[in-house]
């Protein structure tokens, strides 16, 4: 058995580098996964590049600020593989595909691509949707210069470089020039067997003026299997284009979730982003909010609802790069029972990005004595004609609420579900998609303990 | 036939001090009592202790309600037994709208045996009946989609407290200083709105320190309270005497309930 490969990082800061032969992800092993791959030589170069930089950063430690909250020590990344062989997806179900119309679908099982759809309509107005690794390949002009080099850096961190290593299938999203794609496209990825590395990608790309939702979610085809996801959103918004993703991490209570996402917002354009965060033993999401062009926009929410012993850390950052931007993140995390939250959250702008308005809020309920959440606000401010604001709040669901419902004949659990949805309502109410919407509100209620649902 | 809220020999603690000293009471369908008392004398502690808040823990005697023993059920419980407690502070609940709030309570109360996330009451139906109810008491409609208490007037909660009684049709309603922090429009509004409530189905129980709301529902009983008991029982005019006299009088006649109103007093003042 290969030992634990990443420490922790807040006790013992000066010996966070670790032997590379433990990591579980050896040489060897990334030889063995490019045995399996037959891609044009570009991309199997980009791979070796992408692994040469995640041995060197596994060397180095990660950074302080973002991880030292984040306790890794009882990660094993030896007990996953990347998958090969054929997979089954026809005992995956999830919370969004059957709950709307969709204009096209892509689905992910232990990161292979099972199915690919779209409309005959969408395909028509020049749109690409579907599994990236193909699409790299037939549109490699179109897409190398995008991926993995205007949002995510392979080098930014540790897990980036062993993403881009290692990614396989992937959702590719491409809208041209003023083309609105009407219906929202689909996303899922899924695991479907025990031990389970999957590194899929989602890459979106916005032409000027285009306009598009996608949403995606992440579940585990059952409640026993681990999972290791370790994956890459990257979303980049041309000029005056708008652009709607959701991603709805549902996996169960024994997956982990290593996510590094990117917007990039070009001029008068908006990203309206909603991170909802369910599922997971552990997840931590590094998100960048890029604000590129002058006047871009970015609204980004936060559902998060954890329990039991989950853990779910979140590093946000708002970076303010050009004149007029505006960003407005809210968060809002309910925990009980022994689950914990940490929220760092940063608004940064740039000297150049004068007229900056700048929010960002997270708000935490918790429904238990032991559970426990760390709310981080920041701000890096080098210019002088800006507007930022932050904060944060925690507080407990208030007895007084729960006896006022129950005077009105309003059973306890009702009670609580009542008052957490009130929580999230700010939050629901900025959620652009109506499914979404309701599929959280259900989630929610399952979350709760309410086995039926009341509508 | 009438039911009865009977309330024995009631002896309740907040922590670990008593409160209620032992308090009698019958409450019949249709009847007006007014509970009144200097503070400090438990008026508010019966009224928490009677729909069931868990602070308040009963010691000694019992909580009847049509022959059912509630001291030991919860609030909701009670609730769904017909008890309603107008709160003196109602509580703001954040991003829940008046008419969901109201939709679910209503649901629960008229479908008593309803499990935990069953079906609610038919929407259309509901918001027909609110509309009606809300139009009687003179409220803007719009009123159903505002978040509970959030951001309310004193006034306007106050009237929210009625029109959930109205919609809830409780059989025994207890009003906690509900006419208190209102200028005279409001208690006006509000006495008014409980004066067509209130009928041979619901009995009544009016906490209150002003003349105002039993103007409008004249009481067939007044209680007195002090130090944690009811001292005296009389008709509408005990309730006109104590409000042009004050509670020096009934203080003299039981010294001993006086002193110890005094001590709850001085430590509440603490």
């Amino acid at each position: 058995m290969i030992f634990v490969c990443l420490r922790e990082f807040e006790t013992d800061m000066s010996s966070t580098t670790i032997d590379i032969s433990r990591t579980g992800f050896s040489s060897e092993v990334f030889e063995q996964f490019l045995a399996t791959r037959s891609e044009p030589s570009w991309i199997t170069d980009a791979r070796r590049a992408a692994f040469d930089q995640y041995q060197n950063l596994l060397q180095s430690e990660l950074d302080p600020e973002e991880f030292k909250r984040v306790d890794l020590r009882v990660f094993n990344a030896g007990k996953f593989r990347p998958s090969a062989g054929t997979v089954d997806s026809s005992s995956i179900s999830t919370l969004l595909s059957d709950k709307t119309e969709f204009g096209g679908s892509v689905a992910h099982v232990n990161g292979q691509v099972t199915q690919a759809t779209v409309s005959d309509q969408i395909r028509a107005q020049g749109v690409l949707f579907g599994e990236l690794q193909g699409l790299m390949t037939t549109h490699r002009e179109l897409l190398e210069p995008y991926f993995m080099k205007k949002a995510v850096q392979t080098d930014a961190d540790r897990f980036s470089a062993w993403h881009a290593a290692f990614w396989t299938g992937g959702t590719l999203l491409y809208v041209p020039r003023n083309v609105e794609v009407a219906l929202p496209l689909h996303s899922l990825i899924a695991h479907s067997r025990d031990g389970v590395a999957d590194f899929s990608h989602t890459l979106i790309i916005l032409e000027d003026g285009a306009r598009a939702t996608l949403l995606e979610e992440t579940t585990s085809a059952n409640d026993d299997i681990a999972g290791l996801h370790v994956g890459c959103v990257e979303l980049i918004v041309g000029r005056d284009a708008n652009l709607r993703y959701v991603q709805l991490q549902n996996w169960n209570q024994k997956s982990w979730h290593f996510a590094h996402q990117a917007g990039c917002v070009d001029s008068n354009a908006s990203l309206q982003w909603t991170v909802v965060g369910l599922g997971s033993k552990l997840a931590h999401i590094h998100q960048d909010i890029n604000l590129n062009g002058r006047a871009a926009t970015a609204e980004v929410n936060g559902v998060t609802f954890v329990s039991d012993r989950q853990k779910i850390s979140y590093y946000t950052q708002q970076h303010h790069k050009a004149q007029g931007t505006h960003s407005d993140l809210l968060y809002k995390e309910v925990l009980r029972d022994e689950a914990r939250v940490i929220w760092r959250g940063m608004i940064k702008v740039d000297p150049a990005a004068q007229q900056t308005d700048g929010y960002q809020r997270s708000d935490a309920l918790m429904l238990s004595d032991d559970a426990r959440c760390d709310s981080i606000p920041g701000l890096e401010i080098e210019a002088d004609d800006v507007k930022c604001t932050h904060g944060a709040t925690t507080g407990r669901v208030d007895k007084e609420q729960i006896f006022y419902c129950m005077s009105r004949g309003i059973h306890r659990h009702e009670a609580m579900h009542m008052i957490v949805e009130g929580f999230f309502q700010k939050v629901y109410d900025r959620i652009p998609v109506e499914i979404v919407r309701e599929t959280l509100s259900r989630t929610v209620q399952g979350k709760l303990g309410i086995e039926s649902i009341a509508v | 036939m009438s039911a009865v809220l009977k309330i024995s020999n009631l002896h309740v603690n907040v922590g670990e001090t008593p409160i209620l000293k032992g308090v009698n009471m019958e409450i019949r369908q249709g009847e007006v009592h007014a509970l009144m008392g200097p503070n400090g004398s438990g008026k508010s502690t019966l009224a928490y202790a009677l729909a069931g808040h868990p602070n308040y823990t009963v010691t000694d005697g019992s909580i009847e309600i049509d022959g059912v023993n509630v001291t030991e059920m919860e609030a909701d419980e009670r609730a769904r037994l017909g008890m309603f407690l107008a709160f003196q502070y109602p509580v703001v609940i954040p991003g829940v709208k008046v008419a969901d709030f109201l939709r679910h309570a209503v649901s629960n109360i008229r479908n008593p045996d309803r499990k935990e996330g069953e079906g609610l009451i038919g929407m259309r139906e509901f918001r027909k009946e609110i509309r009606e109810r809300m139009n009687e008491l003179g409220m803007d409609p719009e009123f159903a989609r505002r978040y509970l208490n959030d951001g309310f007037s004193g006034g306007e909660k106050k009237r929210m407290e009625i029109l959930q009684l109205a919609m809830l049709q409780p059989r025994f309603a207890i009003l906690d200083e509900t006419d208190s922090g209102l200028d005279s429009d409001a208690v006006r509004v509000v006495s008014e709105g409980l004066a067509k409530l209130s009928g041979p189905q619901m009995g009544v129980l009016i906490i209150t320190h002003h003349e105002r709301l039993l103007e409008f529902n004249p009481p067939q009983f007044t209680h007195v309270m002090l130090g944690g008991r009811i001292v005296e029982t009389g008709d509408a005019s005990l309730a006109n005497e104590l409000h042009a006299n004050g509670y020096a009088t009934v203080r003299a006649r039981h010294p001993e309930a006086a002193a110890e109103n005094a001590k709850a007093e001085a430590a509440a003042a603490v």
